[in-house]
């Protein structure tokens, strides 16, 4: 199992995240101007502030040529785990439905949240249970998840709804709670909060473990190479 | 041409930044203000007004909770969203 980490200029979790995904794989960073993915079986797309954020969190990013390869990897259902910036980057490019706005407090929220495991069910969930409750940290000032309600009913409809805040712990005000969601496939997931700073028990919790190691799982162990 | 392109957050969504200067102008003695909206006010030049609309939908705006309009030269509307879109 290879991860990629992209690294756009700007980002700064990417070591984080492919440090946590050394803990059940290979991982590798992938820098923003290539467009090879270096043969991984997963794209991490981690958080930070990309192109300084300008214009719209990810607004630019989407517009990178490492992202239309994960676009095209995408397609091809491939595993996409967006992380923070990485959830708003796949959002502005359409790999994932809504979009993220100022927190309703309008302020930077850096603290340690509960989240609810709502679909157990997807590659990067399966190692957890259906309501079960993970201890992962949050910073951002952009994280309040939008849809319009149609759609925000058709994703719930649709097991879209990956994870909610648990009851009290919304930290910017997103739309029921929402804290990630999935694409329709079920191979592109993002989250505002962080797994890769919960991977050790040292630091707080070990719980985001279990989506790294839920997506080794769901990729699987690599063929061995042809001679 | 120059022209100059409104974004205003969609009616509807909650708009924290219109609510903080909303609320902080009676502070100073302003009443009777009300629906404020904080946008952005992108200017350009350009050669061929035609790329507007396409420009505004893929860069400037998220059409799913932006709305805008772009005023020319002389303030008159030049363009603006053809539908709600949805992503």
């Amino acid at each position: 199992m290879k991860f990629g980490v992209v690294r756009f200029p700007g980002s700064c979790d990417e070591v984080d995240a492919q440090l946590a995904a050394a803990r059940v794989g290979e991982a590798v960073l992938l820098w923003h101007a290539d467009r090879d993915l270096q043969g991984v079986d997963a794209v991490i797309v981690p958080g930070g502030f990309s192109y300084g954020d300008y214009l719209r969190a990810g607004a630019i990013a989407r517009f990178a040529p490492v992202m239309d390869a994960v676009a095209e990897f995408a397609r091809d259902g491939g595993l996409v785990l967006g992380i923070c910036n990485g959830f708003q980057v796949c959002c502005e490019a359409g790999l994932l439905p809504g979009a993220l706005l100022p927190n309703t407090g309008l302020r930077f929220v850096c603290r340690q949240v509960q989240l609810e495991v709502v679909n157990a069910s997807t590659p990067f969930t399966a190692g957890c249970a259906e309501g079960e409750r993970l201890s992962i940290p949050v910073k951002h000032t952009t994280g309040r998840y939008y849809a319009p309600a149609p759609l925000l009913d058709a994703m719930s409809e649709r097991g879209q709804i990956v994870l909610r805040y648990a009851p009290g712990e919304n930290p910017n005000g997103s739309i029921q709670d929402v804290a990630g969601v999935c694409n329709e496939a079920g191979n592109v997931f993002g989250l505002m909060p962080h797994p890769e700073h919960a991977v050790d028990a040292l630091t707080g919790s070990a719980d985001g473990l279990a989506l790294f190691a839920s997506m080794a799982s769901a990729a699987g162990p690599r063929p061995l190479a042809r001679a | 041409m120059r022209v100059r392109v409104l974004v205003r957050p969609k009616a509807g969504i909650l708009d924290p930044q219109g609510q903080v200067v909303q609320r902080a102008l009676p502070a100073l003695g302003f009443e009777g203000v009300r629906n404020v909206h904080v946008g952005r006010l992108v200017e350009l030049e350009l050669d061929d007004p035609g790329q507007l609309p396409e420009m505004c939908e893929r860069l400037l705006t998220n059409p799913l909770v932006e709305d805008y309009e772009v005023l020319g030269e002389d303030g008159a509307p030049l363009a603006q969203p053809a539908g709600d879109a949805l992503r």
